[in-house]
């Protein structure tokens, strides 16, 4: 049993301890304390990542434990991290941590709420730490499912609609990856399952021509890939505030990790040659998500667009296959990971004291609202590249990359995806202008009350974050760079 | 001659020793002790199913017709654990005023049936092989209209055997064909001497007609849901696990031993047929409003799958095969479980009775869902691991496209799966079905499939053990 595994055992005893609380000051407590518990682990885990590295542990994983599970087919359990994986399980822990105090007051049912809740973030954990394709696919499934039952119970607005729509979507998108993943295991006639045991293998270039798309894709759809995005709007504006933080805060980084660690990893050659298409996709995702958001009125729609136009500017900065590009990618996971958790977060406080999300009828919010006002500027900043914030960081390191490809088709492109931060102004000043500034035209909205204590901690954790992230990002890129470097090295050859 | 060769079927002796005591049981027993019989019963099984659970030496006695191989002993016990299941089940509807008296017929003519499912599994011969599918058919019939004063039952039995007869009818002339293409009845024979020609081809699709009927697949299912629906629900559920189970570990092992020379043209028989079930089964599935016809279609479905199993022809297949049989056991017993629990107390059966359960029911609204997830294949149920494995199984041999139609209609089927678990948890109703509480042996029968559902896939030991004789076959 490896240290790593605690990352699941966490809150799978976290769920045991909900099954037996009785009231909602239990379920309070085991929730807060696991989460906490979690939020130190992934320090400690960081901590022991770094020195690791600094005594010059050169391996690709570190940590790493092989355990057989079915010798059939040669499926083990195996964990391991890299400098990726350890900032995946940050990103997860502090969302967990801000989730969890996000929903404190949840109602109805909050027993079963955090019982998916943590279901959920297994299934999230799970998948960062595996090295082995099918345990990589069973988190990844565990992911998707309590996402219906947590929408259509707890959600707001189409919620059968958005959580059916969701479900199946991804269900489909899973169904292309798993006939992707049987398709690298006996195609390039490994003995193992493991990602690390296939990568010295080369699967047939004609394999790959057919394989790339499958997984690429199927990760992609979780990605908010273009044309395979249209859940996410939807899924996301009926979610309970902690899932749309938990969803598009991390598992939509499960769809950019997945198609970097498998579609880029294994199959370099068809990467190299189609590359292209996906870029082109992904090139309409980040431009096309931006104007989206510009005619929405609903906050919540507005965060999810943007989201599909964030998402998939790190598919498009993982396709242009340099270390820059793709060290920009992670930094956008993470970045992109706090602040839509931040977003979403702030707008389901808003949400549960003026009962509205059409910013057609908010304006003036500042002054009754002066934290959650101040925050959801801040969150705003760093969505649209304030240097000494965590989007400057990302978007930054990602064109630089971008524009290390000089052939005319990449600088096309990247000027195009370029465009969206302007866009990303746009209705990101549009928003705060309308609902936080001017005179409060509803009454009703003058006798609203700030943030509570625990919306504080939430908030001012992923503020927090970001700030980190932004003011000091180096000991966190080498961490990624170094670890991209395998993925380059395969693409060479 | 020499009969102790004959006290090797241990298997077979042990059931039929189960049946015979009962049988005098329920004629001499009085009044009084008459009360003991479902726990004698049950008891008495449950012994015959941990005495013959541990696989022997392979043999062949009365000349071949009977061939033991180890791996039939973990398909046998997996039906008997399903009949126990099921039996535990039905415990409450026998104890009711109509049935008290018929409660011994229901045990016989069970048994009866599982002992010509044993006779199938082991044969070694086609005259074997067809006494076993008969013996296997007709008390089924007559399990199916045991509700006699209830039209629909009665219904669904004359349909079910008069399709059964024309199904057995036509597999019988199959029969004929072999014998008179190979000249010989035996397994190992036919195996060696059946090289492809067209009358042969023309023999075995005649023949494997029969087992697909019993199999239920399209374009052989249109008894399916009329018949699941008429009959009482304990013995649909006893149909759609037990009674397929034994088909298509049947239908595997005759595919591999006796036509394995004719591979390349029943290996194309079998994809469409596969396909053409799940995809019909699961579209049809999405408009039932009946659970039991509901459940009928996903069965046809899930039987569909199962040929991407057999398709395979290899070891690997036919472990996940087996592996596959026992998931979907538990699965499919458990949510018929909640269905007849719930049927037993109120009456209803439609989706919209379902409405808002989980308010009053969350216990066994839990049970139904975790069963429907794992039906679906979601992990981590044991649903996943052996949707996972037969994919496995299949694309070893190269059929991704078949996978991959395969895993389209898995969407297809989370779909109206999710519609129910909708229903239970989502959906709003002003009186949902009152509390039930199940009686002592369902709630145990429940807890079997729960356990089985949530450890049988995590804890690799059952698929493993099932695997080490799958290679040795």
């Amino acid at each position: 049993m490896n240290f790593l595994s605690l990352f699941v055992l966490v809150p799978a005893l976290m769920m045991m301890g909900l099954f037996v609380s009785r009231n909602r000051k239990q379920i309070q407590f085991v929730t807060a304390t696991g989460a906490t518990l979690l939020m130190i682990l992934s320090g400690v885990i960081t901590f022991m990542y770094l020195t690791e590295r600094a005594v010059g542990n050169v391996a690709e994983m570190l940590f790493t434990a092989d355990t057989v599970w079915y010798a059939p087919f040669n499926i083990h359990y195996s964990v391991g991290i890299d400098g990726i994986s350890v900032a995946m399980l940050l990103l997860t822990s502090i969302i967990v941590f801000t989730g969890v105090f996000a929903s404190w007051k949840i109602d109805p049912l909050p027993k079963e709420f955090f019982l998916w809740y943590c279901l959920l973030s297994i299934g999230v954990y799970g998948f960062f730490i595996s090295t082995d394709l099918f345990t990589m696919f069973l988190y990844y499934e565990v992911a998707l499912i309590p996402m219906y039952l947590l929408i259509g119970v707890w959600g707001s607005g189409r919620k059968e609609y958005g959580a059916m729509k969701l479900t199946l979507i991804l269900m489909g998108g899973s169904a292309l990856l798993l006939v992707g993943i049987l398709g690298i295991y006996y195609q390039s006639g490994a003995t193992s399952m493991n990602l690390y045991e296939i990568a010295k293998t080369t699967i047939p270039i004609q394999a790959q021509y057919y394989l790339f798309p499958l997984t690429f894709i199927g990760f992609g759809v979780l990605g908010a890939l273009f044309p395979f995005h249209t859940w996410s709007p939807d899924g996301h504006a009926s979610a309970p505030t902690a899932v749309s933080m938990l969803h598009a805060g991390v598992l939509m980084k499960l769809g950019g990790y997945g198609a970097f660690r498998v579609a880029i990893y294994l199959m370099p050659q068809a990467a190299h040659e189609l590359a292209w298409i996906f870029l082109i996709l992904t090139g309409i995702s980040v431009v096309y998500g931006a104007f989206s958001a510009i005619v929405q009125t609903d906050l919540k729609y507005i965060n999810a667009y943007s989201s599909v136009s964030h998402c998939g500017l790190v598919l498009f900065a993982i396709l242009m296959l340099n270390q820059t590009a793709m060290t920009g990618a992670i930094l956008q996971m993470l970045s992109h990971g706090l602040m839509t958790a931040l977003f979403f977060a702030l707008i389901g406080m808003i949400y549960g004291r003026t009962h509205t999300r059409l910013i057609t009828e908010m304006s003036g919010l500042m002054k009754v609202l002066p934290f959650l006002g101040v925050s959801y500027v801040i969150a705003g900043l760093a969505s649209l590249g304030l240097p000494s914030l965590s989007g400057f960081v990302a978007e930054m390191t990602i064109f630089v990359g971008a524009f290390q490809e000089t052939d005319t088709f990449h600088r096309v492109l990247t000027i195009v995806a370029c465009t969206s931060i302007v866009i990303t102004a746009v209705y990101i000043l549009r928003v705060v202008g309308k609902i936080l500034f001017g005179v409060i035209q509803d009454e009703h909205h003058k006798h609203l009350t700030d943030a509570t204590w625990f919306e504080r901690i939430s908030v001012v954790t992923l503020i927090a974050a970001i700030f980190v992230l932004g003011s000091a990002p180096f000991w966190i890129s080498n961490m990624i760079g170094e670890s991209v470097l395998p993925v380059i090295t395969q693409l060479a050859k | 001659m020499d009969y102790s060769s004959f006290l090797q079927m241990t298997e077979e002796f042990s059931l039929l020793a189960v049946m015979v005591i009962l049988l005098v049981y329920d004629i001499f027993a009085g009044e009084k002790s008459h009360r003991y019989f479902q726990p004698v019963a049950l008891i008495l099984f449950a012994a015959h199913t941990l005495l013959t659970c541990i696989p022997r030496e392979a043999f062949n006695i009365a000349g071949g017709m009977f061939q033991y191989v180890p791996m039939q002993t973990y398909v046998k016990t997996i039906l008997n654990i399903g009949t126990l299941i099921v039996l535990l089940q039905a415990h409450k509807f026998l104890n009711d005023d109509s049935n008290y008296i018929k409660r011994g017929e229901f045990y016989f003519l069970t048994l009866s049936t599982l002992l010509g499912m044993y006779f199938m599994i082991s044969s070694g011969n086609f005259l074997m092989f067809f006494i076993g599918l008969e013996t296997a058919s007709i008390p089924m019939a007559t399990l199916v209209a045991f509700d006699k004063y209830n039209k629909k039952s009665a219904e669904a039995g004359a349909k079910y055997i008069l399709s059964a007869v024309f199904a057995s009818s036509i597999s019988l002339f199959g029969i004929s064909l072999i014998y008179g293409t190979t000249g010989t009845l035996y397994f190992n024979d036919i195996a060696t001497l059946f090289t492809g020609t067209p009358l042969q081809l023309m023999a075995f699709v005649f023949f494997a007609v029969g087992l697909f009927f019993k199999i239920s697949l399209v374009p052989f299912h249109l008894w399916t849901p009329d018949v699941y629906e008429g009959a009482q629900t304990n013995i649909t559920s006893y149909l759609s696990v037990i009674s397929k189970g034994a088909a298509v570990f049947v239908l595997f092992t005759l595919l591999v031993k006796v036509f394995g020379n004719i591979i390349s043209d029943w290996q194309p028989i079998l994809y469409g047929l596969a396909v053409v079930s799940i995809t019909v089964a699961n579209v049809f599935a999405i408009r039932q409003q009946n659970l039991k016809r509901f459940l009928a279609f996903s069965s046809i479905s899930q039987a569909g799958y199962i040929l991407l199993a057999i398709i395979s022809g290899t070891a690997l297949g036919m472990a996940s095969l087996v592996y596959f049989v026992l998931v979907y056991m538990f699965s499919n017993l458990a949510a018929f479980g909640v269905l007849s629990v719930i049927e037993q107390k109120t009456g209803k059966v439609q989706m919209t009775d379902y409405n808002g359960l989980y308010q009053t029911n969350p216990k066994l609204s839990f049970v139904m869902m975790i069963a429907l997830f794992s039906l679906a294949g979601i992990p981590p149920f044991a649903g996943f691991f052996s949707k996972f494995f037969i994919f496995s199984a299949a694309a070893q041999q190269g059929f991704y496209v078949l996978v991959f139609i395969a895993l389209l209609n898995t969407i297809i089927s989370l779909y109206y799966y999710l519609l129910v678990i909708k229903a239970m948890f989502l959906n709003a109703n002003e009186n949902p079905i009152e509390k039930v509480t199940s009686d002592f042996p369902a709630k145990i029968s429940l807890v079997i499939c729960t356990i089985g559902i949530m450890i049988v896939g995590i804890i690799s030991t059952f698929y493993n053990q099932i695997a080490v004789f799958s290679f040795s076959m």
